[in-house]
């Protein structure tokens, strides 16, 4: 069974009464990672909140299918949502600024999913938390535990969103522009990160991001979004050697390469 | 947020500790009972055994001005303290549902905040009887428009935040976002407007009892010793002047805390 099918997924605002999305329809895999590009607005990062669950306040009008492990995202009731999600899904934000809440402790925070669907003791969470942040290559476990977001630098923030969104082992992790707020090296090392993971753990992972580079270094298989639709779809290397649709073209095309300097 | 190096905090933190050691020794301790009257001894001057003289009835007048002080900054105190309670409460759910809501609660709050807040502590005060416990009531009501749009702004801020996308993402439930995360993190912007609202109170309090609807005699408060003052300002001047420079201490100390916490008026 897929991981994630969506069939026929619309999004409209009910403020803008723009239809976001207009017809959707995707299938992640377990394990697979999944490139979603597209431009600003072209309703990426809105199919990634329906498929979390953070659009369903009546702000917009949904219809489609949208099934997690199987169940409707959709039409399920908050309580049974909020089960399925908290363990079943992982966001990692753009700006790890804003990720983490300034006052609490980084490893309160990575905890945090723990102690909502758990019945580990402070302890047990604490080791988890502790595993969670080695696996994720932060620097002194147990010194960084006890910092506050601000004693972090960019990269090692987002590094701790990431343990936070692995603590509890989800099968999907939605990474929306993980490394857009982060300088080129860091980008780098967590891309490469991000890529362990789910080679370790299985972990599918949906990432989106308007930079093609990004996605080619991090996913087997991308989908190509423009004005609400998928315009195309398939193996990453495929889509990037032979581009079908006129849009994807253009996006390749707009990638800068060392050549043209030359 | 440096304040230790800020001149308007350090000097707002020692004018406040100063009176707020005054007053908290003035309720176990003052000079003379602050109610007990002294035929032989009228409207003296400041002398050393009446530091800042008597009044009209023989009272020492600085045991009347510590306990005056009390009195307003415990009404002022807890009249904050219900608009807080209640601004809370609802800045934060309208500001965290938000939809309709927030625009009918929003309405019925600007309709309150639109009369003019003593007016309408008048009517509330009509309404109820006078006294210590019904001003305090009557200002915290009024109170409440101000911190609660204050509050409402800071949240629905708030909740659009990453970290609050993501802690509701891990399932954690309304209430738990809200008071766990996003109550705790608008503080900084609260504590400047909690301060001046205290001075408004301070402020608030002083008029009603100066126009005769707040505290009752024989009990002192600011306002209502300067409403008894007002009557010898040329025979006892030092009873209006120290009265006076007591509200003008209280406001001043709250007003430059405010001040260096990087809010008031203006600088917000």
């Amino acid at each position: 069974m897929a991981l994630v099918e969506i069939r026929d997924l619309r999004v409209r605002f009910h403020s803008t009464g723009k239809e976001a999305v207009r017809g959707v329809d995707m299938t992640i895999e377990p394990g697979q990672r999944l490139g979603l590009v597209g431009e600003s607005g072209s309703g990426k990062t809105v199919t990634a909140m329906a498929l979390s669950g953070l659009l369903q306040r009546g702000s917009a009008a949904l219809s489609g299918q949208v099934l997690f492990q199987g169940r409707d995202v959709l039409t399920c009731p908050r309580e049974e949502l909020r089960a399925i999600q908290g363990p079943g899904i992982g966001v990692v934000f753009q700006e790890p600024m804003t990720s983490l809440n300034p006052l609490i402790r980084v490893g309160c925070q990575v905890e945090e999913v723990l102690r909502l669907h758990t019945d580990l003791t402070a302890d047990q969470r604490r080791e988890r938390a502790l595993e969670a942040m080695v696996q994720v290559g932060l620097p002194e476990p147990e010194v960084t535990y006890e910092k506050y977001p601000h004693q972090l630098s960019g990269g090692q923030r987002q590094r701790a969103v990431i343990a936070s969104a692995m603590v509890i082992h989800p099968k999907l992790l939605i990474c929306d522009e993980p490394t857009t707020a982060l300088d080129v090296t860091v980008q780098i090392q967590i891309l490469r990160l991000l890529k362990s993971i789910s080679v370790r753990y299985g972990v599918a992972i949906l990432l989106i991001s308007h930079d093609l580079s990004v996605v080619r270094r991090l996913c087997e298989s991308v989908a190509v979004m423009y004005r609400g639709r998928i315009v195309e779809r398939g193996n990453t290397e495929d889509v990037f050697a032979s581009p079908q649709d006129d849009y994807t073209r253009r996006l390749i095309a707009a990638i800068p390469t060392r050549k043209r300097h030359e | 947020m440096k304040l230790r190096h800020n001149k308007n905090f350090t000097a707002g933190a020692v004018i406040t500790a100063f009176m707020l050691a005054v007053i908290l020794v003035g309720m176990v301790w003052t000079p003379y009972d602050p109610n007990a009257m002294n035929g032989a001894a009228k409207m003296a001057g400041p002398s050393l055994s009446h530091p800042l003289g008597t009044d009209n009835f023989g009272r020492d007048i600085f045991s009347r001005v510590v306990e005056g002080a009390g009195a307003t900054a415990l009404i002022a105190g807890a009249t904050v303290a219900i608009g807080l309670a209640a601004g809370l409460v609802i800045g934060g759910l309208t500001g965290y549902y938000g939809g309709w809501l927030d625009e009918i609660v929003m309405r019925l709050n600007d309709a309150v905040a639109a009369f003019p807040s003593i007016l309408l502590a008048l009517v509330l005060i009509a309404l109820f009887g006078q006294g210590k416990y019904n001003i305090i009531i009557a200002l915290g009501v009024l109170f409440v428009p101000s911190f609660a749009r204050i509050v409402r702004t800071e949240v629905a801020r708030q909740k659009s935040l990453d970290y609050v996308r993501s802690a509701r993402l891990m399932g954690a439930g309304d209430m738990r976002v809200l008071f766990r995360h996003i109550l705790p993190n608008i503080v900084p912007v609260l504590l400047p407007s909690v301060a001046i609202g205290f001075n408004n109170a301070v402020l608030a309090e002083a008029s009603m009892s100066y126009l005769g609807v707040g505290v009752q005699p024989p009990d002192a408060s600011l306002g209502r010793m300067l409403n008894e003052a007002q009557g010898y300002l040329l025979s006892a001047p030092w009873y209006a002047l120290s009265t006076g420079a007591a509200i003008i201490l209280l406001v001043l100390g709250f007003g430059l805390l405010s001040e260096g916490m990087g809010g008031g008026y203006g600088a917000g």
